[in-house]
């Protein structure tokens, strides 16, 4: 399954901060995180995360720092700092609300519609 | 690692090609390696081979237009910074920039007073020619020892041959106005220079690398330097016409004070920019060598055509050959500079095509102006200055021939551009080399005339 492109940049932030709560991780690692966490049904263009964790960088919601990894190349790592945990929190309910709400929808959508047909009549 | 030395000569390539983007910094290319690396030993993993999974993860990097547009939406800056006096400083950027603002001013300053001082005690005009240049060197030379932080070792190795040539510049018994005089005047700059690239180079002056770099910053220098001097020019006329109408004369302030620290210190502060700026000279560069290598070869073959029509090689003028030297010279700069500017992995194309053309051409033309200097010194003997010019124009011809030879093979796709780059940074000491034995022992050998 194809998840929609604005969704997914939608859930990108939120994704991200999420992962990086658990622990300081790098690039890679927080793409093969979020494929884990989907399933592999999120499938994101890698290059993209990296415009995004700079951005979380500037506004102060992660720090990064340089390190070497097992081949002794050049890393970075990315952890989340408490202004990033604020916003993380922030964001976990305003999705609890959009998903509570969608839940609704959908349980909604599996009866049968018959205020809708009255309306039409 | 030597079992995937293509895999690494690919990442290299995709390292070149993402390096250009100039919204994305070599930090970010190195993270983004760092990905790449990871996703190919994951894809390897998994059975994959080499090529194979390098496809799949320069693929699932996504469309490089795509992700650099990304990165210059939030990294707009990258755009504009080198437009900037004081980049904001990286992360891993040693000294602040403030600091480096001033040691440039304070270098710059230094070397109009040092020139000042010399125009000011050395009343002899041949003197002053000679001392000139090893007035304002210091300053440029101590600028790179700052930047580079070189070792007491390698600066030391740098002081003494300039100490040398400070000693041989005013201690040899030069006669007044003769030609060895004149000959060490012109060629000491050239033995400067290199000794220039050496602190440029930081001590690594063996390294190929380096030594290119410093090809394409003498090219950059001379851009930023014309600029420089074109809106001092400039400003400077502007001002002249308003005090001059106001009743006021300019000059004697200009030519006491103003030249005198402008144009040295003009020098320290283009060697700065070129540093702090590669990048917007970076684009320039190329289109330079482009829109002027044809015209260059015009000016070549019109040359040749005029000689041939004329004739007559053995009365050819003796301001005429120096004057082709000068030319062969530019020539040869041009040829340096346009190959310290090509990308080496791009294929061969339409403009190494031009460049053999125009190596080529200044091959005719450096045969027959040896031709004619040949001639002259069968007729009328030797000279310092024949010896001076018949010198230049064999080693300009050795280094012109090989690197046609170069060409040739790379454009035939039978040797790597590398080969074309790595001669010319190998044959450039030996212009040094000549200058050093014109500035230090033409003069006792031809006694001091």
């Amino acid at each position: 399954m194809r998840i929609d492109k604005d969704l997914v940049a939608a859930s990108a932030t939120p994704l991200v901060l999420g992962i990086l709560s658990e622990g300081d991780l790098y690039g890679y690692a927080i793409l093969k995180r979020v494929s884990e966490l989907s399933g592999g049904g999120m499938q994101w263009t890698d290059g993209m995360l990296y415009p995004l964790l700079h951005r979380l960088e500037r506004l102060g919601y992660v720090s990064s720092s340089w390190g070497t990894s097992e081949a002794g190349r050049r890393r970075k790592h990315y952890a989340i700092t408490p202004a990033g945990r604020d916003v993380l929190a922030d964001r976990q309910e305003q999705w609890t609300v959009v998903a509570d709400a969608l839940r609704q929808v959908w349980q909604a959508a599996q009866r049968p519609p018959v205020a809708a047909a009255e309306g039409w009549a | 690692m030597a079992l995937h030395a293509e895999l690494e000569a690919q990442i290299d390539k995709w390292r070149g090609y993402v390096q250009r983007r100039q919204a994305i910094s070599p930090a970010d290319v190195d993270e983004l390696e760092d990905h790449l690396r990871g996703q190919i030993a994951d894809r390897r993993a998994t059975g994959l081979d080499d090529e194979e999974a390098f496809l799949v993860a320069i693929k699932r990097l996504g469309n490089l237009d795509a992700v650099s547009r990304e990165f210059a939406r939030e990294h707009s800056d990258r755009l504009w910074k080198q437009l900037v006096l004081v980049p904001e400083g990286s992360g891993d950027a040693g000294t602040p920039p403030w600091r480096e603002l001033a040691v440039v001013l304070t270098l710059a300053v230094g070397a109009g007073v040092a020139a000042k001082a010399g125009l000011a005690w050395l009343d002899d005009g041949a003197v002053l020619a000679r001392n000139l240049c090893l007035l304002v060197f210091p300053f440029l030379a101590a600028y790179f020892a700052w930047k580079r932080r070189l070792t007491a070792r390698v600066a030391a190795t740098l002081l003494v041959p300039f100490a040398a040539l400070a000693v041989v510049l005013n201690v040899y018994p030069f006669a007044s106005g003769g030609s060895t005089e004149v000959l060490a005047t012109l060629h000491a700059p050239v033995v400067l220079w290199l000794l220039a690239g050496a602190a440029y180079a930081g001590g690594r002056w063996r390294s190929d690398s380096r030594r290119m770099d410093f090809v394409r910053f003498t090219g950059e220098l001379a851009i930023y330097y014309t600029l420089l001097a074109l809106g001092g020019a400039v400003l400077i006329g502007l001002t002249f016409a308003a005090l001059q109408i106001a009743g006021t004369d300019l000059r004697p302030i200009l030519e006491d004070w103003i030249l005198p620290f402008a144009i040295p210190g003009a020098l320290i502060i283009a060697a700065w920019l070129v540093e702090a700026k590669q990048d917007v000279v970076e684009n320039i560069a190329p289109v330079l060598t482009r829109v002027f290598t044809p015209l260059t070869i015009a000016m070549l073959l019109a040359l040749l055509a005029v000689f041939t029509a004329v004739g007559g090689l053995v009365d050819t003028d003796r301001d005429l050959l120096i004057l082709m030297d000068a030319i062969l010279v530019l020539v040869l700069c041009l040829l340096l500079y346009s190959i310290s500017a090509r990308d080496p992995l791009a294929p061969p194309g339409l403009s190494d095509a031009l460049q053999l053309v125009l190596v080529v051409a200044a091959l005719a033309v450096d045969a027959v102006m040896l031709t004619a200097m040949l001639t002259r010194i069968a007729e009328f003997g030797f000279s310092p200055n024949k010896i001076a010019a018949l010198g230049l124009n064999l080693l300009l011809l050795v280094h012109l021939v090989r690197a046609a030879w170069l060409t040739v093979g790379f454009l035939r796709g039978r040797r790597p551009f590398t080969a074309l780059e790595r001669w010319q940074t190998r044959y450039l000491p030996v212009y040094g080399a000549w200058a050093a034995i014109v500035v230090m022992v033409f003069p006792p050998v031809f006694g001091f005339a």
